[in-house]
């Protein structure tokens, strides 16, 4: 029972690491961009959260209100101010200025709120459960788990069945057509980013919840982002979540065994599926 | 003679050191079809890739219903009404082929073209309107092509190579339907290797050699021996 407890609950916090890759995933996958600061900017959602319930006293899933577009939004100019001019064919400028802006956010955040840890406070919620079958089952990893999924369909449906969704993959396809087609790839790559840090900002505040955190821990979040994604295959949203279910159960179940092996155990199993299915277990099936 | 849609003034472009096209002057009459043809290398796409928007100019060099042009981007001609259609068809790999269609509708241009009156005038692409644009054969995908340009109701049309790697009998149904997609009173421009095909459906011709225009003159009139010497060189 205790390893079906454990396999539960990390599946369940695989729910989270699909949020963390999913803006990385939808990133890399519209624009070629593989933003080393996704983890910083996770925490510093979370901060964003904090000072929010803070001062307005509110909830910390009314705060999410305000954090989504104020992320959404700083992504959109974060990317036309300063991202699309590193964009080429080249894919170290953006590396490398995605690793300053990384270096940025934590030092900033370090300035403003000291590197001690915070948590934010969503009250009853972060204790209560359920039990289902002798499993005792806590409210918060599962609403964690049912938004992973809700925000994946949604994006999912964004991507495969709008207007917004369909420059995406045609800008992604081939940039100087679309621009034919009447696409500014400028404007339509600031939209991919202030959706992916919108989604950036319900990660960062469900960690907050979640976990105590301090602006260094922006890297970890970063690394389980790109495992989700890798374990399940680039460009394929479902299989992130699965990458992230994966990732979270091989965690909690190397815990089970030594609380020593949590990371490493995720780890093992991503250089596992690395070195069987180079591609992920679910790549995007190329039409 | 009324004032010409599109107006090509000294036309230099460059590929980074390479330079590939030399003053070219050229115009496009209302309603006209110009046929541009020269050899590999002579400069005809990268005059198209110009007059798009893919390359950047001097503003004045590209005149566009008198307003200059040559420094805009891609979409912003694109909503002005210059469709291009691109040598090697260059579909979306990841959007069905109605999709692609859509896209180029997105435009927002009004105009006589839709999504029916396109597959109207190909009617395969109805039948497979939902299937990943890269499951067609060449000519359907062509057919793609050019449908996704018409789509966006442009008052110019730039054709690169559109018979390029196509069975001739593709060819010839793409060449038949030309005349009920240009005799909407649109301007086209065709650039072709097949300079018999560019002869026959244009009005005026331009040959470019080296990045120069070697020749203009009426479709009907050029001679043979001078579009083999515009077209090669050859001093004669």
């Amino acid at each position: 029972m205790d390893w079906l407890n454990a396999l539960v609950q990390g599946i369940l916090l695989g729910g989270l690491y699909a949020l963390f890759a999913a803006g990385l995933s939808l990133i890399f996958g519209v624009m070629r961009l593989v933003n080393i600061a996704h983890g910083d900017l996770i925490v510093l959602a979370a901060y964003m959260g904090l000072t929010t319930t803070i001062v307005l006293g509110v909830h910390p899933f009314v705060a999410m209100l305000l954090v989504i577009p104020a992320m959404a939004l700083f992504g959109y100019v974060l990317q036309r101010g300063i991202l699309n001019q590193t964009l080429g064919d080249d894919l170290l400028p953006p590396l490398l200025v995605t690793f300053g802006l990384s270096v940025i956010i934590q030092n900033a955040l370090l300035e403003v709120y000291t590197a001690d840890p915070q948590k934010m406070d969503a009250g009853a919620l972060e204790t209560a459960s359920v039990s289902v079958g002798g499993l005792s089952l806590g409210i918060l990893p599962l609403m964690t788990f049912g938004m992973a999924v809700v925000i994946i369909a949604g994006l999912q449906f964004i991507f495969y069945r709008t207007a917004l969704g369909r420059a995406f993959r045609a800008v992604s396809d081939n940039q100087d057509i679309a621009q034919l087609m009447g696409l500014n790839r400028r404007h339509v790559f600031g939209l991919a980013m202030a959706l992916a840090l919108a989604v950036t900002a319900i990660a960062g505040i469900l960690l907050g919840i979640r976990t105590s955190f301090d602006p260094s821990i922006g890297g970890g979040r970063l690394i389980f982002g790109f495992e989700a994604v890798i374990i399940g295959g680039l460009g394929n949203l479902w299989g992130t979540l699965a990458g992230g279910v994966i990732l979270g159960a091989a965690q909690t179940l190397g815990a089970k065994i030594d609380p020593g092996w949590q990371l490493l155990a995720g780890h093992i199993v991503f250089l596992f599926i690395l070195a069987i299915r180079p591609n992920g277990l679910f790549p995007r099936i190329s039409g | 003679m009324p004032e010409p849609i599109l107006t090509i003034n000294r036309l230099d472009a460059y590929y980074g050191d390479f330079q590939a096209l030399y003053g070219v002057e050229m115009n496009v009459q209302e309603g006209e079809v110009l046929a541009i043809i020269g050899s590999n290398g002579a400069g005809k796409s990268t005059l198209l890739r110009s007059i798009s928007g893919l390359m950047e100019n001097d503003a004045d060099q590209i005149r566009y219903r008198s307003e200059p042009i040559g420094r805009l981007r891609a979409d912003q001609i694109a909503k002005r009404g210059i469709a291009l259609v691109p040598e090697g068809r260059q579909l979306f790999p990841s959007l069905s082929v109605e999709e692609n269609l859509v896209i180029g509708g997105q435009v927002g241009r009004k105009g006589p073209w839709s999504l029916d009156k396109v597959f109207k005038l190909f009617p395969v692409l109805e039948e497979r309107r939902s299937v990943a644009s890269t499951s067609l054969s060449g000519g359907q995908q062509q057919m793609v092509a050019i449908a996704r340009a018409l789509m966006s109701n442009p008052d110019l049309i730039l054709f690169d190579e559109i018979s390029l790697g196509l069975a001739p009998v593709i060819i010839k149904s793409i060449y038949d339907a030309l005349p009920g997609i240009v005799g909407e009173g649109m301007s086209a421009v065709i650039v072709e290797q097949d300079i018999t095909k560019a002869l026959s459906v244009s009005s005026r011709v331009y040959c470019l050699q080296e990045g120069r225009v070697s020749l203009t003159g009426m479709s009907d009139a050029v001679s043979r021996e001078e579009i083999s010497r515009a077209y090669f060189g050859v001093e004669q």
